[in-house]
């Protein structure tokens, strides 16, 4: 099954990266954009026995660093899909 | 001292620091790869080095954090043995948990690699007892991911309980309060951002992170 894990910089936390984009996008002619943040999409093919604790768990352990990034889950069949 | 280097795939400073252990030591550290499961015995130090163990996967020090060895290292720090993390060593112990905080990418985005001026905050620890408090010593920086943040809560608990070891005297990479190490609750774990490991002999242009070494072969033999 696939899952999609989402991990994004809390907020408040400094982008850096983010605010480079932003700049690069002022730079091409693009006005509007506020402000960008970047994060990270993680595809993951899981077996089907595998529950949703458990996919919490690999975040929480090595997926997303909670000191400074938020996670969220997608799991296709389970509401989440065609996003 | 009986001191162990670990080594990672990825590790490029585990040679300088253990070429500086055997200097100041005079006992040569065992070299300790990332798959074994326990570390040698009796051993009055652990050293995590510096480079970029798993190629930054993830996130620096994410993937090294969770090797075998890790575990060993963790048991080890609960025991009471000191630990000393330089750059990729101190980013590997805070995504182990043994320290605090997280260090992200630098604020302007740039690698960073010269000496930089530091401050000595706390003079009474296992690693820093051969500096003064407040004495003004330069060690180099060589890192693109050396911008240490904390919530609010965690940042006053290391202040207030001398935890900050080193700081930055000038801007380097936008450490909240300008921290460069900092060590654990119970004083045996050190990771910084600077390597002292290359500031030893009069040839690497100052000797401040030499120090470091004898302040640790004088406190845990």
């Amino acid at each position: 099954m696939k899952t999609r894990v989402y991990v994004t910089l809390k907020n408040g936390v400094l982008d850096p990266q983010g605010k480079a984009i932003r700049h690069a996008l002022e730079g091409l002619g693009f006005s509007g954009v506020r402000d960008v943040r970047a994060g990270k999409l993680i595809e993951l093919d899981l077996d089907d026995q595998v529950g949703d604790e458990e996919v919490e768990a690999m975040c929480r352990k090595l997926l997303a660093n909670t000191v400074i990034e938020n996670f969220r889950i997608e799991r296709e069949g389970a509401g989440g899909a065609g996003a | 001292m009986k001191s162990a280097v670990i080594v990672f795939p990825g590790s490029n400073c585990d040679r300088d620091l253990a070429v500086a252990l055997e200097a100041v030591t005079g006992n040569r550290p065992a070299m300790v790869w990332h798959r074994e499961t326990g570390l040698p015995g009796g051993l009055d130090l652990v050293a995590v080095p510096g480079g970029f163990s798993y190629g930054d996967y993830l996130r620096s020090g994410a993937m090294a954090a969770r090797s075998p060895v890790m575990r060993a290292v963790t048991e080890a720090a609960g025991r009471g043995i000191a630990v000393l993390g330089v750059c990729n060593g101190f980013q590997i112990l805070t995504e182990a948990g043994l320290l605090p905080g997280a260090l992200m990418r630098n604020a302007n985005l740039h690698f960073v690699c010269r000496d930089v001026p530091l401050t000595v905050e706390n003079s009474q620890t296992v690693f820093t007892s051969r500096y003064e408090a407040g004495e003004a010593i330069t060690i180099p920086v060589a890192h693109h991911d050396g911008n240490y943040q904390a919530d609010r809560e965690t940042l006053d608990r290391l202040e207030g309980e001398g935890r900050i070891a080193f700081r930055y005297a000038g801007e380097v990479n936008g450490s909240a309060r300008g921290i460069a190490g900092i060590i654990n609750e119970a004083g045996n774990v050190l990771g910084m951002m600077p390597h002292p490991e290359r500031m030893v002999e009069p040839a690497h242009g100052g000797t401040d992170g030499r120090r470091l070494f004898e302040g640790l072969l004088e406190a845990v033999g």
